[in-house]
């Protein structure tokens, strides 16, 4: 626990280590003194420009890396460390790191939008590489040599005679509190040792061992464990409870009501967990219908008042054939589904709150929960520990503010809880519904010269930053409202995200209509609106590819001039074998492409699907990817991320919608929200990395998605010879369109 | 009452109806089977006793008075990593882990039934469990080289003859 609970001063601690103020907010002081504007610096160093921001050396010669991203089962930690190891020349087994913590680290917001490497991961490449400069200055100085006579190796600056200087012995007060500058001498990609290997990931040992590597492992000294009862449906209220069973219920230690929120904390947590049931059998709610008809929810979402954007309007003279298509795909609501309930622990004490929690951002959550107990922001403390993945916006940010409410009724005791899994499945905010219309024309050439597509949708974060996001404070008694949602603006957009075509098409129009009323709690979920815009895309490639006449890869082709683009789906289609793919009666190929957020990682899928005609399965067989991430800094992770992304995409498509009545969710479990078990997994999943050492990182985690989603599509498309529009492309649709 | 977990006896203080799971979690300070749905849906909390995979979340202790339980921290440390561990860990067979401990459950009572499992057997001792990252085809592989492991290691000298 010493390492959770260190506090930044104990890691500053030590002997003759640097013990420096840290310092978020230089630039806008730099700005407000009026000092000239310098060129912007890389990633998140602009806004924490200090290099001892980022990494710190001790006099004993311990490195502490800094980030303000976390881990989520990402592999970011194992990334970091290797950019870190690698340009600072220092071992990578002997850095320590510290990850998303209010009290130490950079606020670096959400962990989000693949965004980890290319913010964070640039910074650290930088700072890693200033600092080893600075060092070997140092070194010069002091040995009053050139520094051109001077290496380093294994954290220390070696002379041409042989004489090592350690990286501690070279620091004094303040070594590293300098600001960066905006160029770096990084290290030539030919001598990496560690950026571009598969290292083992740090946090994976931990995890197969049943070491402590999850909130839920936490076991604080005095802790009792909680549970919330939620209401039964969006907006129901507390018409009346008598909590005097609950409260009597073995080890009961408080029972908590404040307005519409309701929980109990008791000494052990099967005892919490009874108490629960008594409280949630016991109150009676006054619920409201209030969702929209789910068996025409397409209908409902376009008929929501929209505020509409015009994200592309390209226009060029050009003649137009007789060739032209309409189309219109429809997304329901998704959940993360994680498998762990989300969980959090909460400590009130002497008034301070601090909170464990597997937040995406601890500042932005930390900002919420100040706000819901009306503190001061300094006045409590949120650190991340790992939780369940959860691919998004789940509940993780909720159950930290219920674990801080109940805290603070239970003064100096710490308070676990967990949620159960009808409350994660029924109360996390949900990967929006969505409708797209793409509509085109093709010209006599068989390229197209018209290209007109919408997009329907929520919201893609609701996430907070204010208390009106929490669960719990929606609930209070003195409750705050949910924020007015806003539309995340291009170029990476929300529900308009990846709605703009790379293809070069000469007329181009596309619309975000942005639906502001939300029936249905939702959030960001891995990869946002590109899902879904990329399933229509794609899709209507492949329906376009068919009006020409073309095959739909080389189709793909012709529309671009993106060169990174075209080799990595040349790259996915000859490791698939495409152009030699022999056709079979019920069997499919099916091709996808995009580049994610048209900014951050390339990624071309085949997949080859086998469709059983009487039951309207669908069997994936193989499924080949390729993928540009850049200079790949742990080329495993990539590949790791990417498979994990097709397979879940694969499960979203082929499976996974929310269910709901006109009052309460009604997928609460597993059994009523199914997901890809073993028995339906692709016979082999490939992925290609294309590695591009020294060039910037681009964001990986969420690029496989939409092309997944397609290829799967396109696949199954290829195979029945009818088109799928609307998700999920489920066995009964299958069945009915191709009907025995 | 009395529990043998991991080839040690424990006297546990806990009401007799009380799942398994939280037994392991919270008296005996055992992180490695996870709470997932309480339903037995999920498999995240699976354990074996008597050689039989089992849902910890449902299973309560007056159930398995005298059996003997094994979770993933009986099959070696981090120091020590056992064949399955040292397995998952060759493979990177996990991204955020959390269905992990159960997955390396359900194979271990796989494997000492069945040491050399198809491909398609494994598929379907695997099915009571999710995973949402994801992982899957690296579980897979995790599992059969976990089974090449253990045969080279039970088999005849160690399987160290070909070094003589």
């Amino acid at each position: 626990m010493n390492d959770i609970r260190m506090s930044r001063r104990s890691v500053l601690a030590g002997t003759g280590a640097l013990i420096v103020s840290f310092a978020p907010l230089a630039r806008a002081f730099a700005e407000e003194a009026g000092q000239p504007a310098k060129p912007p610096l890389p990633g998140s160093l602009k806004d924490y420009p200090f290099l001892d921001s980022w990494i710190r050396i001790d006099a004993d010669g311990t490195i502490t890396i800094f980030t303000g991203k976390a881990e989520l089962g990402q592999g970011i930690k194992t990334a970091l460390l290797q950019v870190a190891a690698e340009q600072l020349d220092a071992p990578f087994a002997s850095l320590k790191l510290v990850s998303a913590d209010t009290s130490l680290t950079a606020n670096e917001g959400y962990t989000a939008g693949s965004h980890s490497m290319q913010d964070s991961g640039t910074a650290l490449l930088h700072v890693a590489a200033q600092a080893r400069a600075l060092l070997i200055a140092e070194a010069a100085r002091r040995l009053r040599v050139p520094e051109t006579e001077l290496k380093t190796q294994d954290a220390a600056v070696i002379a041409n005679d042989g004489l090592a200087l350690r990286y501690g012995e070279l620091v004094a007060d303040h070594f590293l509190h300098v600001q960066a500058a905006p160029q770096s001498r990084l290290k030539s990609p030919d001598g990496f040792k560690l950026m571009g290997k598969p290292v083992p990931r740090v946090d994976i040992p931990a995890k197969v061992t049943g070491g402590a590597a999850y909130v839920q492992d936490l076991r604080l000294p005095g802790m009792v464990h909680a549970r919330v009862v939620r209401p039964p449906s969006y907006g129901a209220t507390l018409a009346s409870i008598d909590t005097t069973p609950a409260e009597k219920s073995p080890g009961v230690v408080k029972v908590v009501r404040d307005g519409n929120f309701l929980a109990v904390a008791a000494e052990r947590e099967f005892q919490a967990i009874k108490a629960m049931r008594i409280l949630e059998a016991a109150a009676q709610w006054a619920e409201k219908p209030s969702l929209p008809k789910s068996t025409d929810l397409p209908a409902a979402i376009v008929a929501l008042a929209s505020e509409d954007t015009k994200i592309l309007d390209r226009r060029q003279p050009i003649s137009v054939s007789s060739r032209q298509l309409e189309s219109t795909y429809t997304r329901p609501y998704q959940a993360h589904g994680s498998i762990g309930p989300s969980c959090a622990v909460a400590h009130w004490n002497e008034g301070t709150m601090t909170v464990w929690t597997h937040t995406q951002g601890v500042y932005p959550d930390r900002a919420a929960i100040a706000q819901m107990l009306r503190l001061p922001p300094d006045k409590v403390r949120c650190i991340h520990v790992e939780g369940s993945g959860c691919y998004g916006h789940n509940g993780a940010d909720d159950a930290a503010a219920d674990a801080a409410l109940i805290a603070r009724a239970v003064p100096g005791r710490p308070v676990r809880v967990q949620w159960m899994r009808e409350q994660e499945h029924g109360w996390e905010p949900f990967g929006p519904a969505m409708v797209t219309r793409a509509l085109a024309a093709l010209d006599d050439e068989g390229k197209i010269a018209v290209w007109d597509y919408a997009v329907w949708s929520n919201t893609h974060s609701t996430r907070p930053g204010e208390a009106g996001s929490l669960l719990a404070a929606q609930h209070m008694a003195e409750s705050f409202p949910v924020p007015a949602p806003k539309p995340i603006p291009q170029p990476e957009g929300g529900g308009d995200r990846n709605a703009i075509p790379l293809y070069q098409i000469p007329n181009a129009r596309v619309i975000h209509h942005f639906l502001p009323a939300m029936p249905v709690r939702v959030s960001a979920l891995r990869s946002l609106g590109a899902y879904m815009n990329v399933f229509s895309i794609e899709s209507f490639m492949d329906e376009l590819a068919s009006l020409a006449g073309a095959d739909p890869v080389e189709f793909r082709l012709r529309h671009l001039d993106d060169e990174r683009a075209k080799e990595t789906i040349t790259t996915a289609a000859e490791r698939f074998g495409w152009s030699s793919f022999k056709e079979r009666p019920g069997h499919g190929r099916g091709f996808a492409f995009a580049r994610y957020k048209n900014l951050a990682a390339y990624c071309a899928i085949a997949a080859e699907a086998k469709v059983e005609r009487e039951s309207g399965r669908v069997r994936l067989l193989r499924v080949v990817a390729a993928v540009d991430s850049g200079g790949a800094v742990n080329p495993d992770g990539i590949i790791n991320q990417v498979e994990g992304g097709i397979i879940q995409s694969a499960s979203w498509t082929l499976y996974e919608s929310v269910s709901f009545n006109d009052t309460r969710i009604t997928s609460i479990d597993w059994s009523t929200y199914p997901v890809m078990r073993f028995a339906a997994l692709p016979e082999s999943v490939t992925v290609h990395v294309i590695d591009r050492p020294g060039q910037p990182f681009l964001g990986t985690g969420e690029t496989a998605q939409g092309p997944a989603a397609a290829a799967i599509a396109n696949a199954i498309a290829d195979a029945t010879g009818k088109r799928f529009h609307d998700l999920p492309i489920s066995r009964q649709r299958i069945k009915a369109a191709i009907g025995v | 009452m009395k529990l043998k977990v991991n080839g040690r006896e424990h006297e546990v203080d806990a009401d007799p109806d009380t799942p398994l799971l939280y037994v392991l979690r919270n008296d005996l300070a055992l992180n490695a089977a996870k709470f997932g749905c309480g339903l037995g849906q999920c498999g995240a909390c699976t354990v074996i006793a008597d050689g039989e995979a089992i849902f910890s979340c449902l299973t309560p202790l007056l159930a398995l008075e005298g059996k003997a339980i094994t979770t993933v921290e009986g099959l070696g440390s981090v120091e020590n990593p056992g064949p399955l561990q040292r397995a998952f860990i060759d493979e990177q067979a996990a991204q955020c882990g959390y269905c992990i401990a159960g997955m390396m459950m359900r194979a271990e009572a796989l494997l000492r039934k069945n040491p050399q499992p198809a491909d398609a057997e494994i598929r379907a001792a695997l099915m009571p469990n999710l995973c949402r990252c994801g992982t899957h085809m690296r579980i897979l592989r995790a599992v059969r080289r976990a089974a090449d492991l253990m045969r080279t290691a039970s088999a005849p000298e160690g399987g160290k003859r070909s070094e003589r």
